[in-house]
């Protein structure tokens, strides 16, 4: 029988629908659709998909179980390397990763593994089923930093080894960037709160409200007793353009606009007390799939008119094909070739955004071609809104207050790459922290590694 | 949720709450504010520590009702608690090698003054301390400051207590009969900072405020909080909340103050309708 060389399709909210919902866009597969889906997968015999997740998913064997209608089996085989597949399945990059080595790939489209993966941990978790792990208590210590993909994934696999596990986290909800970060009609916030619930079940300590740096230092926890420390803080401190204008009301940075809306759901003001200024002429400053969030959010609040402002083409876009696409099916429009030089105010407040068209030159030291102001070419966009998405760094805070940590001058907690440990004994780092922003699923294999290389280290210890 | 161990009217509409918090106390400086979150759906707001006990792992918030959230906290009672309570933020007051220092409080601005004051007093400076309120009633922590400075100034917008006027006809006075300061800290309504601030840079005092903007984390994520000193952008999360007074942006910053002003309103209207 010859295979179909296309995916099943999901089903989504119609976009006209959904630019006014902060409800999921992508509604899943049913079990019949996975079950098609599923039969696409050649079952190689060397599986190139595996080799391109970063905590290596035994996908072949899952898809197989989902063929024989055993999505139990498949979740068990997902759960052995990835604690949160519900979460993975929906933000992982599956294009430039498992589904990217698919070998169906070469003449059609490859299994589509990211929504399978979906599937199956939202199957189980509607069912109530859950993996059995017996854990075998070892009364050592360990603390976490950070709630977020990296501390989670570092807590879960060392908690299964019996480590005496502690989450701090600064914030008053554990999840990091998956809570504060990612909106809900892209990651429902009740998934993650799913998740975490079971790391507690894992018998996972989370004290919110701790902001490792200030109220207790890395050292302090070491003196306390932990017998190693995972720092997973993220890269949370926003960069601005550092153009005129960019303190005006009505200029937020992604990190902002993000959390009032995600973590303290502003845009359920007044039920909820956290403001927002809901603007009706929106532009959104970035390329990256931050920049499609926030301006997706800003649609989401009531905009009639929502800009993406990049500077280079749409072929250099950091963003996920799919979130452009989904942002596009939605009315946002594009401005590409186009750099902000000035936000324009009135009264205080935003009044327009002065920018300037771009052409590409030669390719710059990422390997894109380096966008070239064109003279002359200065033009006004009438706004009331503006939202910098160009990147974000580590924070300081741990860093400044850790000595013997040593850091990249950009910031970065440098770690050898395989045992993600520091500079400082019994100090492990990953994620966001080290690399400077970057994926959940990064994230997630460093905290992987760091817990394997942690559990080395300590089991051969008293 | 975090014990509120004893509450304390101290003038109409302001609040001292002595709130159970081992983690922000351990490591809490003069200067350093917390984020708290009264109830669930509420926001997060900052407010100065007003004073700690490490051993004991209290903290001290003096509040005014202004926003809904103060609102709230204000209708908890001793034996409540006060859901989310983070700190301590922001950079503790440089209060370290100075001889003779003069302290502003104005308003509810006096509650973070005070463990300022209380610092340099007991590390033996020199301390003279101007305080203003609307009216007598409105007066706080005059007792606990009289006790830890050389001289205390008292002055009332409407004359009922101390003298009439502001804090900034006291300043000019007291520069002018030829005291000698090394620092002025100033803390208080930003209208009041600027004004002080104004008028010790004609006599070349080094002044230092403490701002409070609008934040949501308090640790550098979200970036509302950003005031521009010395043409340059700050965060006063995590570079302040202390600043040169001389270079801060204030007509910027009063600007920012009022971004939520009408979603404030509404809110507090709203509430009031169904009887807060």
């Amino acid at each position: 029988m010859a295979v179909n060389l296309n995916r099943v399709p999901m089903r989504e909210q119609d976009p006209e629908v959904r630019r006014r919902n902060f409800d999921e866009v992508a509604l899943g597969y049913t079990l019949e659709e996975a079950v098609q889906e599923a039969k696409r997968c050649l079952q190689c015999k060397k599986p190139m998909c595996v080799e391109g997740c970063p905590v290596n998913v035994r996908i072949p064997q899952f898809i197989a179980a989902i063929v024989e209608g055993n999505i139990e089996e498949a979740f068990r085989i997902i759960r052995q390397t990835n604690n949160l597949p519900a979460i993975c399945g929906r933000v992982c990059p599956q294009e430039t990763q498992c589904e990217q080595r698919c070998v169906l790939g070469r003449r059609g489209q490859p299994v589509a593994i990211g929504r399978l993966e979906r599937f199956v941990a939202d199957y189980c978790m509607e069912k109530g089923i859950e993996d059995e792990v017996e854990v075998k208590p070892n009364g050592k210590k360990v603390a976490i930093v950070g709630a977020g993909p990296a501390g989670l994934t570092a807590a879960a696999d060392l908690a299964k080894l019996g480590y005496d596990v502690t989450i701090f986290e600064a914030f008053h909800e554990p999840g990091g960037v998956l809570i504060y970060g990612i909106p809900e009609f892209r990651l429902p916030k009740s998934l993650v709160k799913r998740e975490i619930e079971g790391l507690k079940k894992l018998g996972v300590k989370i004290l919110t409200n701790v902001i490792v740096g200030k109220s207790i230092t890395i050292d302090e926890l070491l003196e306390e007793g932990y017998k190693a420390v995972f720092i997973g803080s993220g890269a949370g401190l926003p960069k601005f353009m550092g153009i005129p204008g960019e303190n005006l009301n009505g200029v937020y940075s992604a990190n902002e606009f993000l959390t009032r809306i995600n973590l303290m759901k502003a845009y359920d003001f007044p039920n909820s007390h956290t403001p927002i200024k809901r603007g009706k002429k929106v532009a959104v400053v970035g390329g990256g799939n931050v920049a499609m969030d926030a301006a997706r959010s800003a649609l989401r609040l009531g905009a009639d008119e929502v800009h993406i402002v990049y500077r280079r083409s749409e072929a250099e876009m950091p963003a996920r094909l799919e979130e452009i696409h989904h942002a596009k099916e939605e009315g946002i429009i594009f401005d590409v070739l186009t750099n902000p030089i000035e936000v324009l105010g009135e009264d205080g407040w935003v009044k327009g955004l002065k920018c300037i068209r771009m052409k590409l030159g030669e390719p710059d030291e990422s390997g894109r071609r380096r966008p070239i102001p064109i003279e002359g070419s200065e033009f006004v966009m009438d706004v009331d809104t503006v939202i910098i998405a160009i990147g974000t760094s580590p924070n300081p805070l741990i860093a400044s207050t850790t000595p013997g940590l040593a850091v990249q001058k950009w910031g970065g907690i440098i770690v050898d790459e395989e045992t993600c440990a520091t500079s400082k004994d019994r100090v492990y780092a990953g994620g966001d922290a080290v690399t400077g922003a970057a994926t959940v699923i990064l994230a997630m294999g460093a905290g992987k590694r760091a817990a394997k290389a942690i559990h080395e280290r300590l089991s051969k210890e008293e | 949720m975090y014990r509120i161990l004893r509450k304390e009217k101290l003038a109409p509409g302001i609040w001292l709450m002595k709130v159970m918090a081992p983690f922000v106390a351990r490591r809490a400086m003069p200067g350093q504010f917390i984020i708290l979150r009264v109830k669930e759906g509420g926001e997060r707001i900052p407010l100065t520590i007003a004073d700690y006990d490490r051993q004991e792992g209290w903290v001290t918030i003096i509040f005014q009702e202004v926003g809904l959230t103060t609102r709230l906290l204000a209708k908890l009672n001793e034996g409540d608690g006060i859901l989310d309570f983070v700190g301590p933020l922001g950079r503790a007051s440089e209060l370290d090698g100075l001889k003779r220092v003069l302290c502003i409080g104005g308003g509810v601005g006096v509650a973070p003054l005070y463990p300022q004051v209380k610092y340099l007093w007991e590390k033996g400076t020199s301390v003279d301390v101007i305080v203003g309120a609307r009216s007598k009633e409105y007066l706080i922590l005059e007792k606990e400051i009289r006790c830890i400075c050389n001289n205390l100034y008292i002055t009332t917008d409407d004359g009922s207590y101390g003298r009439k006027g502001f804090v900034s006809d006291v300043l000019k006075e007291l520069l002018d009969q030829g005291n000698v300061y090394d620092r002025v800290i100033a803390i208080g309504p930003l209208i009041m900072m600027k004004v002080v601030s104004e008028i010790t840079k004609q006599y070349n005092v080094p002044t230092v405020v403490s701002m409070n903007p609008i934040m949501v984390d308090g640790t550098g994520m979200c970036g509302g909080c950003r005031v521009t000193v010395g043409g340059e952008v700050r965060y006063a999360c995590v570079d302040g909340p202390d600043f040169d007074g001389h270079l801060v942006d204030f007509d910027e910053a009063m600007r920012r103050q009022r971004m939520y002003r009408e979603e404030e309103q509404h809110i507090c209207k709203l509430m009031e309708k169904e009887g807060l």
